[in-house]
């Protein structure tokens, strides 16, 4: 007998035109992992809630999950509380909503334990701690009078997944469980669920946008769309012969680094279009007394030349995003410069004269909060015309904001629509548009694709680069996906706790990056090829406190290849063949990928 | 034109909310019968008779409401207060309105030190005691219906100010503002064109809610007799007389009294009917 057993399992939800989960069937036996695939809106989430008895109460659920041959689908409530956590738990994707904010994680553990009867007082908090110490948090005795609030994002995830485990279930369900994590994070989570399932002989459910997670964290995979299973069997055959349509498309769609670069050509030798010269960015603690600076940005320089496409990479906090708005002068700087086109720039984007702000546009990370919620699509692209050339008549407007629907690939129709009634993927092409209308020759993607499913990101950046192809326009893309990055970027600059490390061409960077950091980035990158050698895990830990960065090279506690001198001296940023890197040992390293 | 836009998206949702519908619905009902129903009645609002004093309400000498201690009749006169107490919230709430949402939206987009010594003369006038200040201005000047609006309307827009204030400081961080910033709208352009809209829903229905306030401090003036003069009168000044009558008439001061908590009730109703509406969880997308 199967451990859980899923049989015509159907989801629906009164108003809605179709079910969200609807005749699907699959199985788990003891100790296997399974790993569920497909697009937001696939139905996996649905699925897996319906399985752990967490649907909501206007959701009406048909079919059968059985769990040790115990029917789940409508048991009460509870024996679904003996069930949870004993015999099935869950991992949330946003750890900071799943833990109480009120609690330290310690008391937070301890009460299953006590809810449970499995174990009080000192035997509980003896049990707690070996649970956190197993889930590899540093330092458990401290860490267990500690809130959620004072951890980071892989910590948390860390705990939750503690949370999950502490009663020793035989199922556990992970939905998204590294999705707002960095990669290098996720690498350590998905290395540490690996691990922790087979001490403990628990299953698996796996769910995920992300091929490259379930290639290689599973055994078996089903491949969600629409509701629907359409297609299911073990990973390696999956990814070697899909048979469904969907399932070719969605490995078509996944990241790889192992493809060549997408972009055009790099430009020929021209003058610079952008050049950002030593700038810096701080901010000061919100404190009485002043509080202490904190440095985001340290000096850092780059140009890009006309119809170049410029990436900035770095885990999250790394200061990318203060960097870039810093130039766009929506931040102040600190010190530095920043000359468009020979020309030096006002500090503030209000000194800027309307033409130079013109030149320089950005696309956002969330593409509905990019748009304004009480204005049309219409009114959003028409917006920049009138600002810029307030003598436009109406007809004028109209014929420009249709052009520009057209040049992102929208129809007319969304004209009079609101920004909550597109899709993620509509949204950003409407941003696009805005900033297009304005005919800048710099255009600032932040993580412009990160929220989007794989289809629509490989849309959005197809139109990226025709837009660039056309009119020779400059691109910088702030992002964590390497996969992007690869596809994109003549150029990248790589920075980590506010400095550079590493600014080198394309293929420079992903055949002989120069820096510890780049390479360990390279190979925390998930790839989607079940049969692909699996790296140790390329960097342990977390980024140090930006307020107390350490001495020397801020990087050197997490790089394996640290000596003396980068725990004294800071390294020079020095030029080299394609490029600059920041690191003492450069020299004599070689970090090239093996072919 | 996109406060048109939010109007309209309100105004379909409100179709489906029946706390709305309900208690919009006998609000407008007492409005439009306070205004037609003294036209109607044969009875002034002026006119004394000391012969039919402190009558019961009977239908059949078109005194539904019966008479007061000075013979005049009750339902015009009810009616009139009615008017005076409706005229008096909304008013002294759009006055609010108006100075609130400016004050709060330019404290909070620009920030700051600016922020700080809008806010903290937000502060200082909270502390002055209320009642103390309105006898200072009844003194001082005439008394008159237009020194009342200024008078509420001179506390309601505290509370309109710092909520707008809070929301602000919110909307400001949202993309969308810098996306505005990056194409070039002025700092007055954003506070108009993207942060009021984005307002409305809050601001809609605090006012709701600060009309019932502004309707109980009107009747606590009348109550008083620090509010209307005589012979006009508003609700709070009707119950103010019928409280003297109680003993002898209990509908002298029931009627208004009950009239007034009925108003009251459904400006109540209507705001918690319209925080839910506004509520972004609970808009259909």
């Amino acid at each position: 007998m199967s451990l859980l057993q899923v049989k015509k399992l159907r989801v629906s939800y009164p108003g809605a035109i179709s079910a969200a989960v609807s005749e699907v069937d699959f199985c788990i036996e003891r100790g296997e992992s399974l790993g569920i695939v497909g697009e937001s809106g696939s139905g996996k989430t649905q699925t897996a809630l319906a399985v752990m008895g967490l649907l909501p109460p206007n959701a009406n659920a048909s079919g059968s999950v059985m769990l040790h041959g115990e029917q789940i689908l409508g048991a009460p409530t509870a024996r679904l509380n003996q069930l949870r956590p004993q015999k099935m738990a869950m991992v949330f994707q946003d750890p900071m909503a799943a833990l109480n904010p009120y609690r330290c994680i310690g008391k937070q553990l301890r009460t299953i334990l006590r809810a449970h009867r499995i174990a009080t007082g000192r035997v509980a908090r003896d049990k707690v701690l070996s649970m956190l110490q197993k889930v590899g948090l540093p330092d458990p005795e401290r860490q267990y009078g500690a809130y959620p609030h004072q951890l980071s994002g892989g910590m948390r995830q860390r705990v939750l997944i503690a949370s999950a485990l502490i009663a020793k279930p035989d199922l556990l369900i992970a939905d998204e469980p590294t999705t707002a994590l960095d990669v290098t994070v996720q690498a350590q989570i998905l290395k540490l669920l690996q691990a922790l399932r087979q001490e403990l002989n628990t299953a698996l459910l796996l769910i995920t946008h992300d091929l490259g997670v379930v290639a290689g964290n599973c055994d078996r995979t089903v491949v969600m769309d629409r509701g629907r299973l359409v297609e299911e069997g073990s990973t390696l055959r999956i990814f070697a012969a899909p048979v469904h349509a969907r399932t070719g498309a969605l490995i078509a769609a996944a990241p790889r680094l192992d493809v060549a670069a997408e972009s055009a050509p790099p430009p020929a030798n021209e003058l610079p279009l952008l050049e950002v010269d030593e700038i810096s960015v701080s901010f000061r603690e919100r404190r009485a007394g002043g509080g202490r600076q904190l440095r985001a940005v340290l000096p850092i320089s780059f140009t890009v030349l006309p119809g170049e496409t410029v990436a900035i990479v770095g885990e999250s906090g790394s200061g990318k995003t203060s960097l870039v708005r810093a130039v766009l002068g929506l931040l102040p700087r600190n010190t530095g410069s920043v000359g468009f086109l020979g020309m030096a720039l006002a500090d503030g984007v209000r000194q800027r004269s309307n033409e130079t702000r013109r030149q320089m546009q950005m696309v956002f990370q969330d593409p509905v909060a990019s748009l304004d919620p009480a204005m049309h699509v219409s009114s959003i692209i028409a917006e920049p015309i009138q600002v810029q050339d307030p003598g436009t008549n109406a007809a004028g407007i109209t014929r420009l904001v249709d052009e520009a629907l057209d040049r992102v690939g929208l129809s007319q129709d969304l004209r009079a629509r609101f920004p909550h009634e597109l899709s993620g993927g509509q949204a950003q092409r409407v941003a696009i548009a805005r900033a297009l209308v304005m005919q800048p020759k710099i255009l600032i993607c932040d993580e412009a694709v990160a929220a989007l499913d794989g289809t629509v990101r490989r849309d959005i950046l197809k139109l990226l680069l025709a837009e660039q192809r056309r009119s020779s326009l400059s691109l910088i893309m702030i992002t964590h996906d390497l996969a992007v990055v690869r596809q994109m970027s003549h150029r990248v600059l790589v920075m980590y706790m506010g400095r550079l490390c590493e600014l080198a061409s394309n293929d420079q960077l992903f055949g002989a990056p120069r820096h510890p950091y780049t390479r360990a980035l390279l190979d925390s990158m998930p790839v989607a090829d079940p049969e692909a050698v699996r790296q140790e895990i390329a960097l342990w830990g977390e980024p140090s406190s930006m307020l107390q960065p350490p001495p020397g090279c801020v990087f050197h506690p997490r790089c394996t290849y640290a000596i003396a001198r980068c725990k004294e001296e800071v390294p020079a940023v020095t030029e080299c063949a394609n490029g600059r890197v920041a690191c003492h040992r450069a020299a004599e390293l070689d970090l090239s990928t093996n072919p | 034109m996109s406060t048109l836009v939010a109007l309209q998206q309100l105004g379909s949702q409100v179709r489906r909310s029946r706390v709305v519908l309900v208690s919009g619905g006998i609000l407008l009902a007492i409005g439009v019968i306070a205004l037609l129903g003294p036209l109607l009645s044969p009875h002034s609002y002026l006119d004394t008779d000391l012969d039919r004093r402190l009558l019961a309400p009977a239908f059949a000498a078109a005194r539904l409401f019966g008479t007061d201690d000075l013979g005049r009749d009750l339902f015009v006169r009810t009616m009139m207060g009615v008017q005076v107490t409706l005229l008096v919230a909304v008013v002294a709430s759009i006055v609010s309105l108006v100075i609130g949402v400016l004050y709060g939206a330019i404290a909070g987009f620009v920030g700051g030190r600016v922020d700080a010594l809008m806010m903290r003369a937000v502060d200082v006038l909270y502390a002055l005691p209320f009642i103390f200040l309105v006898i200072l201005l009844m003194v001082a000047f005439e008394r008159s219906l237009f020194l009342i609006f200024v008078a509420i309307g001179a506390i309601n827009w505290l509370d309109m100010a710092r909520i707008v204030r809070g929301q602000t400081l919110s909307i400001k961080e949202r993309e969308f503002v810098d996306a505005a910033r990056l194409i070039g709208v002025s700092p007055i352009g954003i506070i108009f064109r993207h942060i009021t809209p984005n307002l409305f829903g809050v601001v809609v229905v605090y006012m709701t809610l600060t009309i019932p306030q502004a309707i109980l401090v009107e009747s606590f003036l009348s109550f008083l007799g620090l509010g209307i003069q005589e012979p006009q009168t508003s609700l709070g000044a009707l119950v103010n007389g019928g409280v003297s009558q109680m003993e002898q008439a209990t509908w002298v001061l029931l009627i208004p009294a009950g009239l007034l908590a009925i108003i009251l009730l459904c400006f109540n109703f209507l705001g918690d009917g319209l925080r839910d509406l506004a509520d972004p969880r609970k808009q259909a997308t």
